[in-house]
């Protein structure tokens, strides 16, 4: 087995022939016999869930008595545990014994034998080089065409850029892709300053093939990889090639490879974790060794990455999990390992695929503060807390008097993501709503109209007069707010609000500060003692209407052109504590009072982090589709049912369009069902205890155990999204079509060879297998001969056009390119 | 044969009397002063309605849940001889003489009396002991929230009360499979567990949960069914052909059946017609049509045509156009054409009026014989009562930029010239040479110019537009989507030839007689169609909760006050079952954990057959509270307190089974036996003195004094009403 890692050592890091032309021979008699091998554990598996075989009672009394039994325990158990027990010994002595036969063996007679073994290792070794390199050429062919911002390039493109230039923005995908591809512009010589404005502009002098090359770098390793996985998963060649000439000759998978885009770096990611699983599988007689190590390792950085990338990332994370549970399920019912080996299993298992990428994800976040250490457009969507970080913010460096007093001038923020702040203007509620007076909104950026004054509701002398003691505004005491700009009070009353009828309405009212008792508003800290004083940027704090007893909150509901498309306030009698009807105070200024620095407000790393993550989770539930929007279905996407346009719509554009290729799809969706009907027969068979030939037996093995592994792959990337409320895109099935691709190489062949088997003569068997193969393998490729101007962009007219060069290719009307 | 002639006839009864007293004294706390208080309470405002309408034989849609649930609470009123002549407005409004409120609510309280006896029956299926059994059953008995839900107009309790039976019968029908398979009882429970589980279903969808678990429970014995290898192929085959003809065939048609019954007692049209497309309407009486009754099925060239959107949202509308124009520059500085408006226009109108017209022609009426619209044919769009011709062309719409702009094309001479040629596209033919039918399709305007696509964007215009909904002409068409396709709902064929006459025409109402023509499988699907994607705002409401304020009874719900006294009714539960509720599922859940890892290891703490039940019952209990609750959180809708119920229910049959268990296997001497007991039986007697406790907030019938109600506000997050005198 350590020929098979060390296969791969060398298949990811290139050329090591010597070594692996050695162990190639071991593989091959190891793969020989890998039927008998797998049905071990699966066969535990299955006895130990349905049927308890009466062996393991007796057994279990035994057990009972002392649990380890000793070596030298008498009767059937003990020397079956011993022996077993004695597998892990051995096992590392034996490869070496093992090489010197076959060193010995190869000055032999039998040197014929050995010598094509070699050339058989070397041809596989061949073949990996050709799809790798295969996948590279078409991936990197016509890279920088076309030279204009593509789709969503202009998103990442500039979140890139904002990395160059240590300017802070928001996102709702977490920070490591966008920080990859702005490494790439910056090491590929990228300065930072292109706009990335919108679609189609073009490009002109500013170097962007660099952010290009790396994405499609990673998506070009994205075939080895699901080569790499097939093969050790079913132990086939031809299954593997085909998996990698369906990704090969996909015109979806190709297009987004090529584009400064997320995709391929997550796909990357999870790919790298799928494959790395898997190795560390089939390591899985030799625990603890160094290539175990390696890919458990391997596997928990690359869950970090997929998660660094979008929360997507979550899916594969789940696979690992539910993997790596069923594994240590069958380690636990192994009674040949103490429970101090299990335990060991269990602690390495959480240090790689949770500590570590744990803190290898923090890490990514860390990184990412640090870099973007200036004011921009993010700024808004974060807490005054979290802006005084940030250089050139105004919140930056900035000392405020610590504690609120009356006669402070204050801005208001509410707690809520991407509200703002308490505003009011000189215009009245219109006719009809409410009652005629002045606007009370919130607005999301600084502004005069957000300034407050702070007063005590039953005077109105100045508390800035300096024969006045300061006086604190305390946790529960009734206040006042004066408008500065228009010296009206906030105001409510039992009107209904313009939006949300359910609630108040909230006005400017008064005259110079003079108004009514609907004016006064108990002000209140969440979750403190009453008497306390109120912190400015820390403290959460509501204001509850007296009068009424409704608390002032903003309903996030845009208000007509009437309120200039500002957000409305209400005041709402439910008393929930929402983060609607939570505010902080932002600016202060008091002149009677010291200055404190914010440094010391500054939050801490745990903070930011959680407040990031919230903002995050925040903006996307907000991404909601619109009623009249057209929208791409979960239920579109396996039937490839309509693509995106990546560029150019008339017929005079360069137009790209993200469109799987339709064969390779088709073929996927038909292996899905094929699957799950064959996978069913053959289960039942099973459990129906039906005799099955060796040889039928193992590549049922092969097609549920490597094929369930990878359709679980698929259902965990696809089935979540029927459930998101979030706006999706077609883009969003890819990480799924990977998986459903390699379910079609293991099934196909899988299918062949049963069909070989069943035939009697094993010349026909052969020719059966290999003109089934050949032919899928062409005709994927053929197809992608017809439709690859998809991926590599098409100029003239449009596909309904017979001049056109997609002419009579638009199988379905909702193809639209 | 004539064995009776030889031997007696004997019957030989065995009567639990338990189960007889159970169901006396479920009763007795459920039917007790059950038309008290004669006003309405909480949520009966809402469902209320629905029996009303039903009892006129109205159409209604409600996407709360499948009209199952409703029909049952009419067959209340209807036993009762409702009229449905009451005003369903106001909590706590006083019923007036007619209507039958014992009968309204004594469905719902009868089912919520039956739970109680089939708790015990369930504990003892799943052979665990009598007084295990005994225990379920005093707690369903004595739980305040389930009396209260019970008592009153709402479904909760019927849902419960399904859910129940599902699982009963399940096991019945399990109990049966192991000695006498395929017999008469077998038959009836497996029947009944499908019977059941569809009855849950149409109750309420949350009832889906509990038969997906019901479901899976069957799945799992039916793997072990195939691998028993003792029986034949063909009696496994029998054996799971009668599971699926009962568990999926049943419970579908049964889905389909309540729907059926559903659309033969609402013929008539209602308030709620403007959700469902025209041709539903139509197959209504009253309404749409009366008007649309007989008028001709082929849209023709020279037809005078009400154009309706299929989409519909943000409100249902008609294509419209009136004499104003698009002002010169809109507010933020772009241009217009300044030609006429074309709007979608929620209300019938004069201006909805379109005649379609043969370009090729000059006719604007119908030729004898009518020559009939087809697909693929280009026609112009010309507006009744001004004689414009719709209108499309590169000029950005008003509130949607990247469309274009949709107009009646008003000539000013300024090298625009007219676009008016569309494409008729029928988006639901079944042939390229189907005809364009009134009502029943449903048709794109594909401009030939600029191929863009006629569409409601949904946005409101503002003022000058009248706040009428924008039009625009689509450039980048993804596929079908409601918002591009329009049906003809009213429709006669044009005669006048002047516009004088036309106009006048136009104003008078279509009439000729009235065929339903739409079949009950089409009105089924988009009935379902719209319930499950009507998505009402969630309206914000003072006693909604999240689902972790339900765990620990941190909310309650208050049901009803009494306009003079402080009697109130709420929905409070009993704080002693919901705290033991949720440690016995915590319990459980370690247990069984601990449970199983040590028989990975082969150490058996239980029994073989011990273990069975215990993964039995947890897989029932355990399973039913988590398959009933878990799902909320991930909901987004609003929600109340006694979406929980359901959950509790299921907990409520926990609790003894975990009791038992500790008592059987966890207690190792007599004495810790005997102290487990007195526990059990202090715990008892608190439930019930809780129980007794908050009687007054549950049947509402007593009134307290503000210091009485202080002191019964345990938690500060009870809302309960003390008047301030």
């Amino acid at each position: 087995m350590l020929c098979a890692t060390g296969r791969l050592l060398a298949a990811t890091t290139l050329p090591a022939p010597p070594r692996g032309r050695g162990s190639a021979p071991r593989c091959r008699r190891r793969e020989l016999h890998f039927p008998g091998h797998s049905e071990q554990p699966f066969c535990d598996f299955l006895a130990g869930r349905l049927t308890r075989p009466s062996v393991l009672r007796a057994r279990r009394v035994i057990l009972r008595r002392g649990r380890m039994p000793p070596a030298t325990g008498g009767g059937l158990t003990g020397s079956e545990l011993r022996a077993r027990r004695g597998r892990c010994g051995p096992q590392t002595a034996r490869p070496a014994s093992r090489d010197v036969a076959a060193e010995a063996a190869a000055p032999s007679p039998k040197r014929s034998a050995v010598s094509s073994q070699r050339l058989e290792a070397a041809g596989r070794w061949a073949l990996l080089a050709l799809v790798t390199l295969l996948s590279f050429a078409t991936r990197f062919h016509r890279l920088e065409e076309p030279r204009h911002i593509c789709w969503d390039e202009t998103h990442f493109g500039k979140m890139g850029s904002y990395y160059i230039n240590r300017t802070f923005f928001f996102d709702v995908h977490p920070p490591l892709g966008k920080m990859l591809i702005g490494l790439a512009g910056y090491l590929s010589g990228y300065d930072g300053t292109f706009l990335f404005q919108k679609p189609g502009d073009k490009y002109e002098h500013h170097s962007y093939m660099g952010m290009r090359g790396f994405c499609a770098f990673l998506g070009s390793w994205l075939i080895p990889f699901a080569y790499l996985t097939v093969l050790d998963l079913s132990k086939s060649l031809p299954a593997a090639l085909l998996t990698a000439a369906l990704l090969t000759f996909d015109t979806g998978c190709l297009t987004l490879s090529q584009y400064i885009l997320l995709d391929p770096i997550l796909m990357f990611f999870i790919m790298a974790a799928m494959l790395s699983m898997v190795k560390y599988n089939s390591c899985a007689d030799r625990p603890f060794s160094a290539p175990w190590w390696f890919w458990l390792t391997l596997t928990g950085i690359s869950l970090a990455g997929a998660l660094g990338v979008k929360f997507v990332g979550l899916f594969i994370i789940l696979q690992v999990g539910l993997n790596t549970i069923s594994d240590l399920w069958h380690l636990l019912g192994d009674l040949s390992l103490s429970l101090v080996t299990v335990g060991k299993h269990l602690t390495a298992r959480i240090l790689c695929l949770i500590v570590l990428p744990l803190a290898l994800y923090m890490a990514t976040f860390a990184i990412h503060f640090m870099v973007l250490n200036k004011s921009g457009p993010g700024d808004g969507f974060f807490s005054s807390a979290f802006q005084s970080r940030l250089s050139g913010n105004n919140l930056h460096n900035a000392s405020v008097p610590e504690h609120l007093a009356y006669g402070s001038v204050i801005t208001v923020k509410n707690f809520r993501m991407a509200i703002g702040y308490l505003h009011s203007h000189r215009h009245l509620y219109p006719e009809g709503i409410g009652a005629r007076q002045q606007q009370v909104t919130t607005y999301l950026h600084k502004d005069y109209n957000n300034l407050w004054i702070i007063k005590k509701h039953n005077t109105n002398s100045d508390p800035l007069d300096p024969s006045f003691p300061v006086e604190f505004v305390r946790h529960g005491d009734i206040i006042r707010l004066e408008h500065k700009e228009t010296s009206r009070n906030l105001h409510s009353h039992y009107h209904e609000a313009p939006l949300t009828r359910k609630h108040y309405q909230v006005t400017g009212y008064g005259i110079n500060g003079t108004g009514d008792s609907n004016d006064f508003w108990r002000i209140e800290v969440v979750n403190r003692k009453f008497g306390n004083r109120i912190k400015v940027l820390r403290s959460r704090i509501r204001f509850i209407h007296l009068v009424t007893g409704c608390v002032l909150g903003s309903s996030g509901k845009v208000l007509p052109r009437w309120g200039w498309e500002q957000l409305e306030v209400t005041c709402t009698p439910y008393l929930k504590e929402t983060l609607n009807s939570i505010w902080n105070v932002e600016d202060h200024i008091n002149p009677k009072l010291p200055n404190i620095s914010l440094d010391v407000l500054q939050p801490s790393f745990p903070e930011i982090l959680l407040e990031s993550h919230m903002v995050m989770i925040r903006g996307n539930n907000g991404l909601k589709p619109k009623d009249n929007e057209f929208t791409s279905k979960p239920w579109h996407w396996p039937i490839n049912y309509q693509g995106l346009r990546f560029s150019g719509i008339n017929d005079t554009d360069f137009r790209v369009y993200l469109l799987g290729n339709p064969v390779v799809w088709w073929l996927n969706l038909l292996s899905i069902a094929l699957y799950l009907l064959s996978g069913s027969v053959l289960a039942i068979a099973m459990q129906r205890g039906a005799q099955l030939p060796a040889e039928v037996e193992g590549l049922s093995q092969v097609l549920l155990r490597g094929g369930g592994q990878v359709l679980l792959g698929w259902m965990l990337h696809y089935f979540p999204f029927f459930l998101m409320g979030r706006i999706l895109y077609f883009h969003h099935y890819f990480p799924a079509m990977l998986f459903s691709s390699m379910l079609t190489g293991i099934l196909w062949d899988t299918l062949l060879r049963l069909c070989a088997w069943s035939v009697a003569s094993s010349r026909l068997a052969r020719s059966i297998h290999v003109v089934g193969v050949l032919s899928l393998l062409l005709g994927t490729a053929y197809s992608f001969y017809l439709f690859h101007p998809l991926a590599y962009g098409m100029v003239g007219p449009l596909a309904q056009d017979p001049q056109s060069p997609m002419a009579g290719l638009r199988w379905l009307e909702s193809w639209d390119f | 044969m004539l064995g009776f002639l030889k031997r007696p006839i004997v019957l030989t009864t065995d009567i639990n009397v338990n189960v007889v007293v159970l169901t006396g004294v479920g009763l007795l706390s459920r039917l007790w002063r059950l038309t008290y208080p004669r006003a309405v309470v909480f949520d009966e405002v809402y469902y209320g309605q629905y029996i009303s309408f039903y009892m006129k034989r109205v159409f209604f849609l409600d996407d709360s849940g499948p009209p199952f649930g409703h029909m049952l609470l009419a067959l209340g009123g209807y036993l009762g001889g409702f009229d449905g002549n009451f005003v369903w407005n106001r909590i706590g409004a006083e019923y007036s003489s007619n209507v039958p409120v014992w009968s309204l609510r004594l469905l719902p309280a009868l089912a919520g009396a039956f739970s109680v006896p089939m708790a015990y029956q369930i504990v003892s299926e799943l052979h665990f002991s009598h007084c295990a059994a005994m225990g379920a059953a005093l707690l369903m008995l004595i739980e305040n929230a389930l009396i209260t839900q019970s008592r009153l107009m709402l479904l909760e309790s019927v849902l419960i009360f399904f859910n129940l039976l599902a699982v009963l019968s399940f096991l019945k029908f399990s109990n049966c499979q192991k000695h006498s398979p395929f017999c008469l009882s077998w038959w009836f429970w497996l029947a009944l567990t499908g019977v059941s589980c569809s009855c849950a279903v149409g109750i309420k969808y949350m009832g889906v949960f509990t038969y997906l678990l019901v479901l899976s429970v069957a799945a799992v014995h039916a793997w072990h069914l195939i691998g028993d290898r003792t029986l034949s192929n063909v009696c496994v085959f029998c054996h799971l052909l009668a599971r699926a003809v009962a568990l999926l065939v049943v419970p579908a048609v049964l889905y389909v059946l309540f729907f059926y019954v559903h659309l033969i007692l609402l013929y008539r049209s209602g308030p709620h017609d403007q959700i469902m497309s025209s041709a539903f309407q139509a197959s209504l009486e009253g309404g749409l049509s009366r008007i649309t009754q007989g008028q001709p099925l082929e849209v023709a060239f020279g037809s005078q045509v009400t154009l309706k959107n299929v989409f519909g949202k943000p409100l249902p509308c008609w294509l419209h156009s009136h004499q104003n124009t698009y002002p010169m520059i809109y507010e933020n500085g772009r241009g217009s054409s300044h030609q006429q408006q074309v709007t979608c226009y929620p209300f019938k109108d004069v201006n909805n009026w379109w005649i379609i017209k043969d370009p090729g022609r000059h006719q604007l009426v119908v030729s004898s014989p009518p020559r009939p619209v087809r697909h693929g044919d280009v026609v112009q769009l010309v507006h009744g009562m001004t004689t414009r011709f719709l209108n499309t062309h590169d000029v950005a719409a008003p509130l949607t930029p990247h469309s274009q702009e949709v107009s009646c094309y008003v000539d000013y001479n300024i090298s625009m010239p007219a676009q008016n040629l569309w494409r008729l596209e029928i988006v639901n033919r079944e042939s390229d040479t189907d005809v364009w039918k009134t009502i029943l399709s449903e048709v794109r305007f594909v401009h030939v110019n600029t191929s863009a696509i006629l569409k409601l964007s949904g946005a409101h215009l503002p003022d000058w537009g009248f706040r009428q909904l924008e039009v625009v002409g689509e450039k980048l068409p993804r596929g079908y989507h409601g918002s591009t396709a329009w049906n003809v709902e009213e429709h006669r064929y044009g005669q006048s030839q002047e516009q004088k006459e036309r106009e006048l025409e136009l104003h008078s109402p279509t009439q000729v007689d009235f065929s339903r023509n739409l079949s009950f499988m089409a009105r089924f699907s988009e009935l379902q169609w719209r319930m499950l994607t009507l998505r009402s705002d969630d309206s914000e409401h003072k006693y909604s909760s999240t689902p972790l304020e339900w765990v620990t009874l941190d909310t309650n719900i208050a049901y009803w006050l009494h306009p003079r006294s402080s009697a109130q009714i709420h929905l409070l539960g009993n704080v002693v079952i919901w705290a033991s509720g949720g440690l016995a599922t915590a319990v459980y859940t370690l247990l069984f954990l601990w449970y199983l890892l040590r028989r990975r290891r082969q150490i058996c703490d239980l029994p073989e057959d011990a273990w069975q039940r215990w993964v039995l019952a947890g897989a029932v209990c355990a399973g039913g509270w988590a398959v009933n609750y878990l799902p909320f959180f991930l909901m987004e809708k609003t929600l109340f307190l006694y979406h929980y119920l359901p959950a509790l229910s299921f907990q409520i049959l926990l609790l003894p089974v975990v009791l038992q268990h500790v008592n059987d296997h966890l207690c190792r001497s007599q004495l810790q036996r005997n102290l487990l007991s007195a526990l059990v039986v202090a715990w008892c007697s608190s439930a019930c003195h809780v129980s007794n406790a908050l009687r007054p907030l549950t049947y509402g019938d007593k009134e307290l004094s503000p210091d009485e109600l202080k002191a019964l506000r345990w938690k500060n997050s009870w809302d309960i009403l003390i008047r301030k005198h």
